[in-house]
């Protein structure tokens, strides 16, 4: 890794607990003709630190999948444009490096799983050859090694070796997505952008897989950017959260300053929105109105049109992010405001 | 409870002849739900949910079995009659995407029954659609939009408007809520809550959501491969859940809940074929208790705690029940 | 409607006006439209333009190269090729324009039973049609011709049934995916009849395909006329048609291309016309591709 030729990226070498990642002041517009300007990310920072589990959470349209094509870039592009900010990963600038650099990077350092493990296969290539083509591609080993690597990695998620020239259509959902990890996990790459991995899956496989994925990424150590709308989720497999909103990060902190010590009053709106399983089934409380449209957000805060608590300012002025205690951040004028009514 | 059920269903099955063999997507399901009540029918993608909702409302036929609309057999019926049972059974529809007509305006959209099966003046169904829309909460200047121009819970919105416009006594809701985002999902939930109440509907509720199917059901029927594996009151349900598919299917919910303490019972494998299957319990293959007799003999439903079905051999075995 | 206070009023919002008003927007179907036009209106005007009529022989004024007294020159009886090419265009146009009603009403109706009923409905009418598309189009047209004689009713009948089969295979695949979405379904749940589910549920929900499959048809129709009339089966002459046309004037070719090469560009600018205006509708028709 040392090594310093011309075109190789040096890494700088990490402990866990290191920042691997660090997102500063990102911003990712879609520039179209007939919508104007679509702001998808705006202003976005955020670290994720080796071995450790971040989970961004937010509903559909809020740009969470946008941030994380940002990261390994593949905004498409027109009409996405990257408007701002830095990415720095093990100490590179991500968006400083050669378009043949990124590829390197892309599956040897970053990972991502897609939705929908359908689209993400080849249909007419064996599964195991699919796997042992990514080890190849990064590895530089003899064919016959990937072939090893690729059948130990389907036994990794839990797939019988056995297995390993059937086709795609051969496999149900549950599988093709631990087939798709299996792809992802191959190189060990040290960061996994997983976006909504389970969506797809039924409760019972999307329990099985995500058990997987926490033994796996426990037994390698390497860090998740776990993509979802589901809070349930946050809660089993991540160490940090954070709460996108309109393209914006609302509020970030650990598990419990998100599900204990809840300060945004939107965070609060997705959890009082939930129909809980284990509680009792109160009148839900959701959020009114809709999400704004990201070619034309308010003026002030992006949330203060649904916010029980908005005052005037709100309207105006748009929120910073603040640190209210160590590790958790808040973007609001009135972060707290709901305590007094938590129920 | 000595009144008549509004809907009974007696060994209902469905099956579909496919190029492999015969799919078993609904087998010997059989119910009685009363007036005013709802029941959700859970279960993953391929248990047959979806097909039982449709044959009860007729839009496909039943193999065999019975099916009682206020005590009436409706099993078969002809066109005529049909047409006088929609106007008392309708149907709410999953992708609120793709089930409206793109080419209609929403005003269409929810006249469109009244057409069919009304016989009202052009000054009433305008009177009808825009007393629904404000039952449903949309606004009237929307009345010309094209659904195209809609987000989702504005769309799902019209598709309850639609369904309850003929002012039905029974709906079938599959997975109405599922497409939806939790913020605008909680909205419509409630809204079908409210309407419910308001206007005494029985509904059924089908759902691969168990928090969803907890909030709004009075009774829950867990479906697996096409059969009723539990049927209980929710709250007993949730309480003592007895077939271990149900335990397996609650504990794998994740719960937005950092102090739940996670005992997941880990299932092997993936739901089996209903393609022709084999005698025996359908999940004995995935069941983590299960034993020889499991895959010989069919389970049989009994009732093991007042009103709580089970169809499992070694429930009383492994939840240390006594016979009734 | 009576006035109801506040309220709304409903009204019929027409989908295909702000489909036009996006097509207008589009130069290149705009471009094509515009071609069509003028095409169309100089053919309709033909009397107009030239009372004298299209076979007006003059012997001592043959072979007059393009200028400004004949536009497009003279042929080899000294008629004048411009006004030829325009009642030729009424010709060819006619022939092209009620083929394609023919093949329209026809192939969409095959179609639609075919997709709509499906087993062995969609098996008899989609064989049919395979055996039909099996014979090539021009063949089927001569073959008809020949049964029935040549003339432009037969030509227009020849080109019609050729052109049923095209029109029936690329409107059952868009059919049956339109049968598959949700709100066929709860159309049915609405007891919708099946004629009202495929008129008001089912054929609009295909109208751009087959607006766009009929400008294409059209631009075919206009071909096959063409090619029909060049082997002598289309219209009798003197009545002018742009292919028959071409037929006459290619043994002059070497000395005289004009004769050639002006109703081939006729055509070739319809047909390239009616192209650039099917793909301008095809993007303007479907409201969902405005997002």
């Amino acid at each position: 890794m040392g090594r310093t030729a011309k075109k190789e990226i040096v890494w700088e070498e990490l402990k866990k607990g290191d920042t691997l990642l660090k997102i500063k002041d990102l911003s990712i517009h879609y520039v179209t003709k007939d919508m104007g300007v679509c702001k998808a990310v705006n202003h976005v920072s955020l670290e994720l630190k080796k071995g450790e589990t971040l989970g961004l959470v937010g509903e559909t349209g809020a740009g969470k999948t946008t941030i994380a094509l940002g990261i390994i870039r593949l905004i498409p592009n027109p009409p996405g444009k990257i408007i701002g900010g830095t990415i720095t990963f093990k100490g590179t600038d991500l968006y400083k490096i050669s378009e043949k650099q990124m590829r390197t990077v892309r599956g040897s350092e970053i990972s991502m799983i897609f939705q929908d493990p359908m689209t993400a296969l080849n249909p007419v290539d064996p599964v195991g050859d699919q796997i042992a083509e990514v080890v190849l591609l990064h590895d530089h080993c003899s064919k016959a090694e990937a072939a090893q690597k690729a059948a130990e990695m389907m036994e990794l998620v839990g797939i019988p070796r056995e297995r390993y020239s059937e086709f795609p259509h051969q496999f149900s959902g549950g599988m093709l997505q631990r087939i798709v990890i299996a792809i992802a996990l191959a190189c060990s790459p040290e960061l996994l952008l997983a976006d909504e991995p389970t969506t797809a899956l039924d409760v019972t496989i999307q329990a099985q897989v995500l058990d997987m994925m926490n033994e796996i990424k426990n037994k390698l150590g390497t860090s998740v950017l776990m993509i979802t709308h589901d809070l349930g989720i946050i809660a089993e497999m991540c160490d940090r959260v954070a709460v996108v909103y309109a393209g914006e990060i609302v509020e970030m902190g650990n598990l419990v300053h998100i599900f204990k010590r809840t300060e945004h009053p939107y965070t609060q709106g997705l959890f009082d929105s939930l129909p809980n399983a284990a509680g009792d089934s109160k009148r839900l409380k959701p959020i009114r109105g809709l999400m704004p449209d990201p070619a034309n957000l308010p003026e002030g805060c992006n949330f203060s049109p649904r916010c029980p608590y908005a005052t005037e300012e709100c309207f105006r002025e748009p929120p910073k992010l603040l640190e209210v205690e160590e590790g958790h951040f808040v973007q609001c004028h009135h972060h707290g405001c709901m305590k007094g009514d938590k129920t | 409870m000595n009144e008549q059920p509004i809907l009974e269903v007696q060994n209902l099955k469905k099956y579909f002849s496919v190029p492999a063999g015969l799919v078993h997507a609904v087998d010997d399901i059989s119910f009685k739900l009363y007036a005013g009540k709802t029941l959700g029918v859970v279960g993953e993608s391929g248990c047959g949910k979806s097909t039982l909702g449709r044959v009860l409302i007729h839009l496909l036929e039943s193999s065999a079995g019975k099916i009682f609309f206020e005590g009436e057999d409706i099993t078969h019926v002809n066109r005529k009659k049909l047409t006088e049972l929609r106007k008392n059974m309708q149907m709410i529809f999953q992708d609120p995407f793709s089930s409206l007509n793109p080419r209609m305006s929403l005003f269409q959209s929810i006249a469109e029954p009244l057409r069919i099966m009304g016989n009202f003046t052009a000054q009433e169904i305008e009177d009808k659609v825009y007393g629904i829309m404000e039952t449903v909460g949309l606004a009237d200047r929307l009345v010309n939009t094209y659904p195209h121009e809609l987000d989702g819970g504005r769309r799902q919105r019209i598709g309850i408007a639609r369904a309850l416009v003929m002012n039905p006594k029974f709906i079938v809701c599959d997975e109405p809520v599922s497409a939806l985002d939790v913020s605008i999902q909680a909205q419509i939930l409630n809204l079908m809550c409210d309407i419910r109440d308001e206007r005494k509907l029985t509904y059924i509720f089908v759902t691969h959501d168990l928090s969803v199917v907890k909030y709004i059901s009075d009774e829950i029927l867990v479906m697996y491969l096409g059969q009723m594996v539990e049927k209980a009151p929710t709250e007993e349900l949730f309480e003592h859940r007895l077939h271990p598919y149900t335990k397996a299917l609650l504990s794998a919910v994740p719960l937005p809940d950092i102090d739940h303490e996670r005992k997941r019972i880990e299932l092997k494998g993936e739901l089996t074929s209903p393609i022709d299957p084999k005698p025996g319990c359908r999940f004995a293959s995935r069941c983590p208790y299960a034993e020889e007799r499991c895959f010989k003999e069919n389970p049989v439903n009994e009732e093991v705690r007042p009103n709580h079905y089970v169809a499992c051999h070694k429930t009383r075995e492994l939840n240390n029940l006594k016979r009734l | 409607m009576s006035e109801n206070g506040a309220k709304q009023k409903i009204k019929q919002r027409s989908l295909l006006r702000e489909a036009l008003i996006r097509f207008s927007r589009n130069p290149t179907g705009m471009a094509g439209l515009v071609i069509i036009l003028v095409m169309v209106v100089l053919s309709l005007l033909a009397g107009v333009i030239a009372p004298e009529g299209y076979d007006v022989q003059d012997i001592t004024k043959k072979f007059i190269a393009p200028g400004s007294q004949y536009l497009c020159g003279t042929d080899n009886l000294g008629r004048s090729v411009f006004v030829r090419l325009l009642y030729g265009g009424r010709t060819s146009l006619l022939i092209g324009v009620v083929a394609t009603a023919f093949a329209t009403v026809f192939g969409t109706a095959i179609g639609a039973a075919a997709a709509f009923y499906g087993g062995k409905i969609d098996n008899v009418l989609m064989r049919l049609m395979d055996i039909l598309n099996s014979i090539p189009s021009i063949l089927l047209a001569i073959a008809i011709s020949a049964v029935m004689g040549g003339g432009l009713p037969n030509a227009i009948l020849a080109i019609g049934i050729s052109s049923v089969p095209a029109f029936a295979r690329m409107m059952r695949g868009p059919i049956l995916s339109a049968k598959a979405q949700q709100y066929v379904e709860a159309a049915r749940s609405t007891d919708a009849a099946d004629i009202r589910i495929i008129f008001k549920y089912i054929l609009p929900n295909v109208s751009s395909q087959l607006i766009v499959e009929i400008t294409l048809i059209l631009a075919n129709a206009i071909l096959t006329a063409a090619s029909l009339s060049f082997l002598g089966l289309g219209v009798t002459p003197p009545t002018p048609e742009w292919g028959s046309m071409i037929s006459d004037g290619r043994q002059y070719i070497m000395k005289y291309p004009y004769l050639v090469t002006c109703p081939g560009l006729c055509i070739a600018a319809m047909v390239l016309a009616l192209n650039l205006v099917g793909d301008g509708l095809r993007d303007a028709l479907d409201p969902r591709l405005k997002q």
